[in-house]
């Protein structure tokens, strides 16, 4: 080994770092392993609770099974217990664990008796192992008990040799990722011991079946497996804690294991058995499904048989992968063998085949062909048992393959007959085989195998009886035409194989390209459009579309709180399944109809995820029936809420920059605000201030004309100031809404007199010209507020034009508007100034010291917006600005 | 009675406007009484006898329209609000109540001054001489002629009673209200337009350019104000 492998895998340093960090915060979970009820593991998990106790630690029972023994009983005395819930079903009371409650207790250790209990229906987890990692999330250790045959990978070994199936178990990771097993072991005779004094609880109903169980092979074979589920667990214990110390070990080189799932009820079996295989190689395991054209000819039931196999290979740890490929037994064996390949797979398993050899002979064989194959590769054949009972099939769901198919098949036979019969007199009997041929094509093509086949066989003897010498008796008087029989069925029967898997492909091909498309167009409209609502509605119409299901998406509130964003129209959602929706969020992972949490809720709730987190949660409402989503349309469905996720990331992130952009526009102007504030307030004050203490200062002689010239600066300065407090009142009423448009037909020509006579003092240099078109309508208009513009309006006016220069004021209707118009003959404005000088504290920079805020235009903007009209500027032609007040007349 | 020698009762909360008032106000010979509430200054001008009152609105224990509306229940004292509230309702609220005219802060003690000439004017001339005379506007009370520049105008009745009250009071601001009240009555009272056609018929026979009035000027959103020279 060189020096370099001696060094810790950074790999493994960096996974089990995030493991320990993980389980920091993480509760601890100490699972205490039995192999039979009886061997006392309830009693073992109490008395270390107790011990615990002793050492100050926080204990209470979460959940404890005594069965009424009194030494169980005696050993739980003195602990805290937090009472069971009680939840009716069917009129029946049930108690359970109250998971919420010990949340609520926050105890550092509960105790959770049973772990592989079945919930009562309506709680909140079907499975009390996920109360327990519930728990374990909030940070409380757990001490729990679990017999072996409830661990899901040797769940049917366990059935294999004791008889009786157990239904509830819990996935193998639950064990692999507890913190501690503890074995809780009792030789088999003192267990039948045990049996015999009462001492074991046995359930009245299933007696017998308990006494069936507690046989001593039994037990004997139950405790092998159990320790040996210990020492594996230990052993891989030992072996990461090897790796990531880099102490060299006899380890093989890592092995990649492959499953291949067929659509069948030994499918189950068949990824349990590559699960042990995988745990003894300590090899990482994937289970492939290959789906074929053919799949969809397969009944519904069958097709739940491959998507219930897969979802158990990734309960029990595996990555799952479904390939497309032909139906052929060597295409499938490819396919298989190329991914293996890609994937650097050491050795695949595969079931022995099933079908009676004739068949295999007939179709060949996908297991011979992988062999044939593998090159380096190892294969596993694994026995699959018959099933107990084979399952009725439903009838394929061929559209042509009924009763009247088969009928039609032989009525096109029948007409190839008659055709026969027309043209049979000039030609030889061996050219009217063609016909025939025609009638077994036509067959294959638009009724399916078959009605082909069966036409194909019809037409030979059909031939035979009516064309072929002697006529009307099956009998042939000429051997040769033993052949042509032969050449009939056998062209026949090809034919109609490859016409129909023809077809079939043709049928896969356009369901998985309709799929494609479905996504394609989805990607497409998603980029198309901005914003969250069209986003999501969007979202919600595609789905709907794609897989005929009702949809909802829930988007978080600023409180973190979840919130129905959109939904299909018909649904309506209840505040329990928005209860299901939140945790899906919290949680990160599914929940609801067809998941482990919650599976009474009333739809899928499947957290739309991206790299930053999770943006929401997507609830599908699934139509009449209750089958599981194939694998192709899961696929889809989680590549559609993908895709779903990302746009609606897209959506807030332009929301956000938005949002900062407005921040920083709001500081830019806050900082505008202060300037403003800092100089236009202060020069006012600045010269008052000065005239004043000039006039107040005795040593200083004034003359009479000095005097008034300050006194008259004091005020004009004074009146700047009050001007733009004005101005900062009424800007500050505008952006608060405090501005309420108090609207009646008002005289245009009185509001315009109205402004010039406020604007008195200061319009004196200038010639103003009036032009009012005489069939003015009153307009409805806030008298003052639009008085307030017009003054605003033409001081500014005023202000940037050279003295002497006239004003020019006009009013006239124009199409629906009052326009009043404000020409002045000065500077005029830069262009790229004319869209920004109703900004707020916008001034156009100019040399000459002309006093204002800035504000003036702006806030004769808000009025008139708040008007329902508009403002604008621009400049004449021989110089100077025309600003454009536009009313509506209403 | 003389501009001199009369009692002014300032009220205002704020110690400087009051100090600024008595001052100036003081400088030209009025004697003045100062309080600081609505209470004190109903107490003064029952107790004392006081021939104008500035008040301010913003009083600490009373507002000043209810001061105003109080004090109109048994005198017909010239009251002159004086406020720094600006908006239009205020002022019409204050007028409405009794008020005689109303002053925004800050203002030019010269616009006071002028303002209190006319409020005093008006409660001289009670009894109402039959012809007023202004800027060469002419109305006879008695003939019910109006002249300009000594050419007679033709006025329909209800624009001679508008002007008639505007004039009555003249300097002094008229609401909108008030006119639709005297001219019209009291069913009229929110029909400003109308009264708005009026005032323009009006102006278009006695101003001399209608878009410039000189004698009946516009208080924006609160009424109208004959304007004395």
């Amino acid at each position: 080994m060189s020096p370099e492998s001696n060094r810790p895998d950074p790999d493994k340093l960096l996974e089990q770092l995030q493991k320990e960090e993980q389980s920091a915060k993480r509760g601890r979970l100490k699972i205490f392993l039995g192999y039979a009820a009886g061997v006392g593991k309830t009693y073992a998990m109490l008395e270390a609770a107790r011990q615990r106790k002793l050492e100050g630690i926080d204990v209470v029972i979460g959940y404890l099974e005594t069965h009424k023994r009194v030494e169980t009983e005696r050993i739980a005395q003195g602990l805290e217990t937090i009472p069971r819930k009680s939840i009716t079903y069917h009129d029946v009371t049930l108690t359970e664990m109250d998971a919420d409650s010990i949340l609520a207790r926050q105890p550092k250790l509960a105790l959770v008796d049973e772990l592989a209990h079945t919930n009562a229906p309506g709680s909140r987890h079907p499975k009390r192992y996920l109360d327990v990692e519930e728990l374990l999330e909030a940070g409380i250790d757990v001490y729990s008990t679990l017999n072996v045959q409830h661990i899901e990978s040797l769940n049917d070994v366990v059935a294999q040799i004791t008889g009786v199936l157990v239904r509830e178990t819990i996935p193998d990771r639950v064990i692999d990722e507890a913190n501690e097993l503890e074995l809780v072991d009792l030789p088999p005779e003192e267990l039948l011991t045990r049996l015999r004094e009462g001492k074991v609880y046995v359930p009245d109903q299933a007696a017998r079946a308990i006494q069936d169980f507690f046989r001593k092979g039994n037990l004997t074979a139950l405790r092998e497996m159990t320790m040996r589920r210990a020492a594996e667990r230990v052993n891989d214990q030992m072996r990461s804690y090897m790796q990531t110390q880099a102490i060299a070990g006899p380890w093989a080189a890592t092995e990649r294991l492959l499953v291949c799932i067929s659509p069948n009820p030994l499918g189950e079996r068949l990824v349990r058995s590559a699960r042990r295989l995988a745990d003894e190689l300590n090899a990482e395991w994937m289970a492939v499904y290959i789906q074929t054209p053919h799949d969809i000819t397969l009944p519904q039931q069958k097709r739940d048989f491959a998507t219930s196999s897969l979802r158990l290979a990734e309960e029990l740890g595996a990555r799952t992968v479904v390939l497309p490929s032909h139906s052929s037994a060597i295409a499938l064996a490819n396919t298989v063998i190329s991914f293996a390949h890609k994937n650097n797979v050491t050795k695949i398993v595969a079931g022995k085949p099933m079908r009676p050899r004739w068949m295999e002979l007939l179709r060949g064989s996908f297991v011979d062909e992988l062999i044939h194959r593998s090159g380096d590769i190892d294969i596993y054949v694994v026995p699959t048992m018959e099933p107990a009972h084979v399952p009725p099939e439903e009838n394929p769901l061929h559209p042509h393959s009924r009763v009247s198919a088969y009928l039609l098949s032989l009525f096109l036979v029948v007409a190839a007959t008659g055709v026969g019969y027309l043209i049979g007199r000039n030609i030889s009997p061996t050219n009217l085989v063609m016909v025939y041929l025609l009638a077994v094509v036509l067959s294959a093509v638009y009724l399916g195998r078959g009605p082909s086949i069966l036409a194909s066989l019809t037409s030979v003897l059909a031939f035979d009886f009516f064309f072929v010498p002697p006529r009307y008796t099956f009998a042939i008087a000429d051997t040769e035409y033993l052949l042509t029989f032969t050449g009939l069925l056998l062209v026949g029967t090809v034919i109609s194989y490859l016409t129909v898997q023809v077809r079939e492909q043709a049928n896969a091909a356009q369901t998985r390209d309709a799929q494609s498309a479905a996504l394609y167009e989805f990607g497409r409209d998603l980029t198309a459009i901005v914003g969250l609502d069209a986003i999501a509605q969007t979202i919600i119409t595609h789905i709907s579309q794609t897989f005929n299901r009702d949809a909802v998406i829930f988007l978080p509130e600023e409180n973190g709180s979840l919130k129905v964003y959109a939904s299909s129209p018909a649904l309506t959602i209840a505040d329990n399944e928005l209860a299901v929706a939140d945790w899906a969020f919290k949680r990160g992972q599914v929940a609801g109809r067809g998941s482990d949490t919650l599976p009474d809720a009333s739809m899928r709730y499947q957290p739309l995820q991206t790299a930053s987190g999770i943006v929401g949660v997507l609830g599908i409402k699934p139509g009449d029936s209750s089958h599981y989503l194939t694998p192709d349309q899961r696929r889809t469905l989680d590549a559609f809420a993908n895709q779903a996720a990302i746009a609606i990331e897209r959506a807030r992130l332009v929301d956000q920059a938005r949002q900062t952009e407005i921040l920083e526009i709001t500081d830019k102007l806050q900082s505008a605000l202060l300037n403003s504030i800092s100089h236009d307030l202060r020069t006012p004050l600045v010269s008052i201030t000065g005239a004043l203490s000039s006039l107040a200062e005795d040593s200083i002689s004034l003359n009479d004309a000095t005097r008034r010239s300050l006194i008259e600066t004091a005020r004009g300065e004074a009146d700047r100031l009050n001007r733009l407090v004005g101005n900062l009142l009424d800007m500050t009423r505008l952006e608060a809404g405090a501005v309420r448009v108090q609207a009646e037909p008002c005289d245009v020509q009185d509001v315009i007199g109205s402004a010039l006579e406020q604007l008195e003092a200061r319009k004196e240099d200038h010639p103003i010209n009036l032009n009012i078109s005489p069939e003015l309508p009153f307009v409805s208009m806030d008298f003052v507020l639009i008085s307030r513009v017009l003054v605003n309006v033409i001081d500014n006016a005023l202000k940037y034009s050279p003295p002497g220069s006239p004003i020019d004021i006009e009013a006239h209707p124009a199409s629906g508007y009052v326009e009043i118009e404000v020409a002045d003959r000065g500077i005029g404005i830069p262009k790229e100034d004319l869209a920004r000088i109703f900004d707020k504290f916008y001034r156009v920079q100019r040399p000459d010291n002309i006093t204002g805020t800035g504000l003036g235009l702006s806030i004769s903007k808000g009025i008139v917006e708040a008007h329902g009209g508009f403002i604008a500027a621009e400049n004449q032609p021989g110089g100077g600005t025309i600003i454009t007040i536009a009313l509506p007349i209403k | 009675m003389s501009d001199t020698d009369l009692n002014i009762l300032v009220v205002d909360d704020e110690p400087a406007i009051r100090r600024f008032l008595r001052a100036s106000l003081g400088a030209h010979g009025y004697s003045i009484t100062e309080t600081a509430t609505g209470e004190d200054a109903l107490r003064v001008v029952a107790t004392s006898h006081q021939d104008i009152v500035i008040l301010d609105l913003g009083l600490p224990d009373i507002d000043g329209v209810e001061v105003t509306r109080r004090l109109r229940e048994w005198t017909t004292i010239p009251i002159i609000i004086l406020s720094v509230r600006e908006h239009e309702n205020d002022k019409i609220a204050a007028l409405d109540a009794g008020a005689d005219d109303y002053l925004t802060k800050p203002f030019g003690i010269g616009e006071l001054m002028a303002r209190m000439r006319v409020a005093l004017r008006r409660t001289a001339q009670d009894t109402s001489e039959p012809v007023f005379e202004s800027d060469g506007l002419m109305m006879d009370f008695v003939h019910r002629e109006v002249k300009i520049n000594d050419q007679p105008v033709t006025l329909t009745p209800t624009e001679y009673d508008l002007l008639r009250t505007l004039v009555k009071h003249a300097g002094k601001v008229i609401t909108h209200h008030q006119l639709l009240r005297t001219v019209w009555g009291n069913a009229y009272e929110s029909e400003t337009h109308i009264l708005q056609v009026n005032i323009s018929n009006l102006r278009h026979k006695i101003e001399p350019d209608p878009f410039r009035p000189v004698y009946i000027v516009t208080e924006p959103g609160v009424g109208y104000r004959f304007k004395v020279s």
